[in-house]
């Protein structure tokens, strides 16, 4: 088998008494679906700060497609193929949603110390932010601006931004938190249709969409991955049961 | 002579260091509470020497001039916090430094109208006349000895208030988490002018104590205004503390810069030149200190926790 | 296909009309005030377009990239100083000396920039303000300079032993080109790539992050280029007074450049050259009727401040609903 793709070795991180994050060691392989479940407060959302560069690990490396990029900053691990999504919706408010896209895929296409052409009128970025947004659905909606879009179409924003960087790895942190019904369903829609041409490590609350898109599933608890393993396995875990499952009520 | 220079330098430094600190310590805890930009604290600082020039023309008295104008500055603080700060508190950054500087250009053109552009004065208090004796023949002024223990008991004062009585507990968990503090039904608006009128007043000090042996004058609180905020920024916005440390330094940092920058040049540069570069330098120095704490420290030396 | 901008300004036909309409009657000024034999309008409105151009300057940075700078006037003196002394010793070439005073400036955006730029919001106001102020006693302490006093240039600067600054109203015409060329340049620049990372960052740092942009380095250059900007105005500056002085670089000073971009409307740049306008003849007019009267600006300041957010531009049809 080839070398995961992402490989975490060690890794903690604590603030003052509480732990966050407890010697924790994990890899994901590359092409898979990976989902990372765990109760409220079990640190998911600092593991993705740790692994997106975000948040600096007390101890341990990170291993991102082959390179250690542990003492990397978020803005150079983007530009090596890591995307994330954020569980508060991150967006630029007074952008138009094909401007905060846009702005993403200028960041992967040559630089941006250009000062005199109009970056409105580059065809090539406007075309890929357009391709991505309608991936996620929001064709339509493009020239809104993105602080007017209802929260289900931000979330989907979200996605469309991390999209069009054609990431290797896509972290995403609760994509799902907050949307309908429907747009949950359009999501997993949209994953499962990217399920091969690129990597994704997904925090998600959500157990049927984790279920039905997770190749493996690892579960977080007080910062230790207390189980690891197919959804099959992950379903019949006793200790995830009683850990986790038991308290929102197993699938 | 040298040493006596030396420690006469030093001293002045220190009397600068604690001046800095009354000033600062009213602008870190406005900031650290209320996350509030006041660029017209310097005017406060003003105000308590104009006000110590009337009282004292109408008492006679340096000390009943002092009582007076700092209640007078604590009634003046309370009052703008009503007109105009209050309405700022929830407004970004940029909104409070322009409004703010309106209260700066319309308080320093208002003291030029009432007093007049001319210096005034009151003198030092006869208590307090006369100097100490630091060597043979060489002696230092009693009242700026009197000004570093004042300012000294002031920081002694303070600390005690801010970490031993409930208000300052407060103030403490505000500058750290300012939800917080809301979120336990603390009247945030009674502590925010309790705050705000203390710090004025503690400006107002600052001023009633510089103006015998600095002119009084419209514009007075601008230089010490600038140099207070190099002295929150240096010691951490909200940390007393750190105020205090950082006040001294600068204090210090500046007078001997100013004292002894030229020759220390003249050690390895011609004479012209270290008269040229020397008085360049001293009067950057402070801000090149700041320049350096910032580049290794970016919120200072002793940043809030929290922020 | 033609997407709207990321501007927070409103229509393009306010984007353009406004500032084509400003630009006209500012090449009438001259002929105008000769017509009416009130030759000082030129001279104010010379003062005033020199403002103009610090204060877009300011506004690139300010209300496209959400730095308060506080320092702003340093950059202008330092143009300024930079002609100066050079006509102390005897250089008087503008093809020297304006680029001189524009990189001087731009050199000191960048020294002083790369360090106020590591903090953020109430210290990166305080700092760049302390700076303002470093250069203000740096100024001061120039005796062979001037000193305190200033310094007087016994004539304005030459262009390959031409005189195109000496008469009045030819020199009102070079800092008209400057200001127009300056705000073509921002116009261009607030919407290029740059201009868009700059504006992302000003809206989500964190976001502009995480999609691989490093807002330290943009911001840096912004910095730098605002700062060269100034840097112009103020060489031309101290061929319009023929005469240099540390008050230039004052924190009041930076503040009221502060004053003009949010008067006339922040993130839009023509508001810029509104609001120099709006504050300088403001000042010209209460200062004829009282020497008193920045007691009366002061609280018009605060009025607006806590009632007329938006400026003079939103007046002049800002879409407005942000800001």
């Amino acid at each position: 088998m080839a070398e995961p793709i992402l490989v975490l070795e060690g890794l903690c991180k604590a603030y003052g008494a509480l732990t966050v994050t407890d010697n924790l060691s994990m890899a994901v392989q590359a092409g898979s679906i990976h989902a990372l479940i765990g109760p409220n407060g079990a640190g998911k959302t600092t593991l993705i700060g740790q692994v997106s560069g975000q948040i600096a690990p007390d101890a341990g490396r990170i291993r991102f497609a082959g390179r250690d990029v542990t003492d990397l900053p978020m803005h150079a691990r983007c530009r090596r193929g890591l995307a994330r999504s954020f569980q508060i919706t991150t967006i630029l408010p007074r952008f138009t949603a094909l401007e905060n896209v846009a702005v993403a895929a200028q960041a992967h296409d040559g630089h941006s110390f250009r000062f005199l052409r109009p970056a409105a009128a580059e065809a090539r970025l406007n075309d890929a932010a357009m391709q991505a947004l309608e991936t996620v659905g929001l064709g339509d909606r493009a020239a809104i601006r993105a602080g007017a879009l209802s929260h289900g179409e931000k979330r989907q924003l979200e996605i469309a931004i991390a999209l069009v960087m054609k990431p290797t790895l896509l972290l995403l942190d609760e994509p799902m938190a907050g949307t309908g019904h429907e747009e949950s369903e359009r999501l997993v829609a949209t994953l499962e249709a990217l399920r091969g041409s690129l990597t994704i490590l997904l925090v998600e609350h959500d157990m049927d969409a984790v279920f039905a898109l997770a190749d493996r599933i690892s579960v977080l608890v007080y910062g230790r991955v207390i189980a690891e393993g197919a959804p099959d396995e992950i379903r019949a875990d006793p200790e995830v049961r009683s850990a986790y499952l038991g308290e929102e009520g197993a699938p | 002579m040298t040493a006596t220079l030396v420690a006469v330098q030093v001293l002045n430094g220190l009397q600068l260091g604690v001046l800095l600190f009354l000033v600062a310590a009213g602008l870190t805890l406005v900031f650290g509470v209320m996350d509030f930009i006041n660029l017209a604290h310097g005017v406060q600082y003003m105000l308590g020497a104009y006000l110590a020039v009337s009282f004292y023309g109408l008492t006679g008295n340096f000390f009943a001039a002092l009582v007076l104008a700092l209640l007078a500055a604590l009634a003046f603080g309370l009052l703008l916090e009503f007109l105009v700060f209050r309405h700022l508190y929830d407004r970004d950054h940029l909104d409070q430094v322009l409004a703010t500087f309106g209260v700066i250009l319309f308080l320093n053109e208002g003291v030029r109208i009432v007093w007049g552009a001319a210096p005034l004065s009151y003198p030092i208090p006869a208590l307090l006349g006369g100097t100490i004796p630091l060597m043979e023949g060489f002696g230092y002024p009693i009242y700026r000895v009197a000004m570093i223990l004042a300012g000294l008991a002031t920081a002694v004062l303070l600390w005690v208030v801010v970490t031993r009585t409930r208000v300052g507990m407060l103030v403490r968990a505000g500058a750290t988490n300012p939800r917080m503090v809301s979120a336990l039904g603390v009247n945030i608006r009674r502590l925010f002018m309790i705050v705000f009128g203390f710090g004025a007043m503690l400006a107002g000090f600052a001023g009633v104590m510089a103006g015998p042996i600095l002119s009084v004058e419209p514009g007075m609180g601008d230089g010490v205004l600038i140099l207070a905020f190099v002295v929150i920024v240096i010691g951490g916005i909200g940390s007393i503390r750190g105020a205090f440390v950082a006040a001294l330094l600068i204090g210090l940092v500046d007078t001997l810069g100013r004292s002894f920058m030229t020759d220390i040049f003249k050690a390895f540069l011609a004479p012209a030149a270290a008269n040229q570069v020397g008085p360049a330098i001293a009067s950057m120095l402070i801000y090149l200190l700041m320049a350096g704490v910032l580049f290794f420290r970016p919120s200072g030396l002793f940043p809030a926790a929290g922020r | 296909m033609s997407a709207p901008t990321a501007e927070p300004a409103g229509s393009t036909g306010v984007r353009w009309s406004v500032p084509l309409v400003l630009l006209v009657l500012l090449a009438a000024v001259p002929a105008v005030a000769n017509a009416a034999d009130m030759g000082f309008v030129t001279s104010l409105a010379t003062r005033i377009m020199i403002y103009a151009i610090a204060a877009v300057s300011l506004d690139l940075i300010l209300g496209y990239g959400a730095m308060v700078s506080f320092g702003h006037a340093a950059f202008v003196g330092i143009g300024a100083y930079a002609v100066g002394i050079a006509s102390a010793h005897d250089q008087w070439n503008a093809a020297v000396t304006f680029p001189v005073a524009i990189v001087a400036a731009g050199a000191f955006a960048l020294l002083t920039g790369a360090i106020s730029l590591r903090t953020r919001g109430v210290y990166f106001i305080m700092i760049t303000l302390a700076f303002g102020q470093m250069a203000y006693f740096t100024a001061s302490s120039l005796s062979d300079y001037g000193g305190d006093d200033g310094l007087t240039m016994w004539g304005r600067s030459e262009l390959f032993g031409t005189t195109p600054f000496e008469d009045d109203t030819a020199f009102y015409y070079v800092v008209l080109g400057c200001l127009a060329g300056c705000f073509l340049f921002a116009r261009a620049v607030v919407g290029s790539r740059f201009g868009r990372v700059i504006a992302g960052v000003r809206e989500n740092r964190l976001r502009m992050q995480a999609v691989g942009f490093n807002p330290y380095v943009y911001q840096l250059v912004a910095y730098a280029i605002a700062g060269m900007m100034a840097g112009l105005a103020g060489a031309l500056l101290a061929n319009h007074a023929e005469f240099v002085s540390p008050s230039y670089m004052a924190w009041q000073r930076s503040g009221e450049l502060i004053i003009m971009v949010v008067l006339g409307g922040m993130g839009t740049l023509h508001g810029a050259i509104l609001g120099a306008i709006a504050y300088l003849t403001l000042e010209e007019v209460l200062s004829h009727w009282t020497e008193h009267w920045r007691v009366i600006f002061g609280p018009l300041l605060i009025l607006v401040v806590l009632y007329a957010r938006g400026g003079l531009g939103r007046l002049i049809g800002r879409s407005g609903g942000d800001g």
